[in-house]
């Protein structure tokens, strides 16, 4: 006879930890990538369409971050290597 | 003097001169400088994929061209770092690389397809990354320094502001080129 494990651990990471919150990737204003070039990654990394890639980085450009994805965090961890490969200035964290 | 580049089939092309070439070649090994290899010191963390590099480096070149992937959360971005920073770094390594290994040796033709046209646009990026770091580069000082209205602090400054605005030009060219040259302009217009 058993009886139930007990969860005597709990991670102590202080984040929220529910499944429903997205997390998202940020890319960051940076002086010295062009705007054609952002605009091209944009396109090339998520299948945007030029619009939608020419506004997000207008947004990166004037508010000086914009959100460019969403899903879960192993999903942004991957798009935030993607973007740090193209030497975009890009960060993941959980939607507010 | 190159035109810069122009789309080809499945991808684009470029005709550069000796020097334009040498330029590049030297840029593209002060990457590889900088940008050293991986340790290889520790056999299972190389099988495993798992570094053991968890803080920023502490250039600003190498901070910038190997960034954080978290704010406000230095544990994180340590054990994403940890994980990812030697994969990061061959592969900007092996871009540099594939710059130098299709450049001509006395200048001439190189024709890209789109799997060396993006290795070309992050190598000519993380390149402006570092040059523009170095000078510190800031949106209102550069365009005062393009205006004319600023000068840069020395000889070498000004050298290398001159090859970053000529790598900006060369980059765009690119994008423009594997864009299918159909996008009319800087940065195009929307569809």
């Amino acid at each position: 006879m058993t009886t139930a494990p007990v969860e005597l651990e709990r991670p102590e990471t202080g984040e929220d930890v529910r499944p429903d919150i997205p997390w998202v990737t940020i890319v960051w204003n940076d002086p010295i990538n062009l705007m054609s070039y952002v605009t091209y990654v944009f396109q090339t990394v998520f299948g945007y369409p030029k619009s939608k890639a020419h506004k997000l980085m207008l947004d990166v450009h004037h508010k000086g971050r914009a959100v460019v994805s969403s899903g879960t965090r192993e999903e942004m961890e991957r798009d935030v290597s993607i973007l740090h490969g193209y030497g975009l200035w890009a960060t993941l964290q959980q939607d507010e | 003097m190159t035109m810069g580049f122009r789309p080809a089939p499945g991808g684009a092309a470029i005709s550069l001169d000796p020097d334009e070439a040498a330029v590049l070649r030297s840029m593209a090994a002060m990457l590889l400088g900088l940008i050293e290899e991986p340790r290889a010191d520790d056999e299972f963390a190389r099988i495993v994929g798992i570094g053991s590099e968890t803080e920023p480096p502490k250039d600003p070149v190498l901070a910038r061209l190997l960034p954080d992937a978290y704010t406000g959360d230095a544990e994180a971005a340590g054990e994403f770092r940890r994980y990812t920073e030697d994969d990061l770094r061959r592969h900007k390594r092996d871009n540099a690389q594939a710059l130098v290994d299709s450049l001509p040796e006395a200048g001439g033709e190189v024709v890209l397809d789109l799997a060396g046209g993006h290795a070309w646009l992050k190598a000519l990026n993380d390149v402006r990354l570092a040059l523009g770091t170095r000078l510190g580069v800031e949106e209102e000082t550069y365009e005062a320094y393009l205006r004319g209205q600023a000068e840069p602090a020395d000889e070498a400054s000004a050298a290398a502001l001159h090859v970053y605005e000529w790598l900006g030009a060369l980059q765009d060219s690119l994008v423009h080129a594997l864009s299918g040259g159909d996008d009319g302009g800087p940065d195009g217009d929307a569809f």
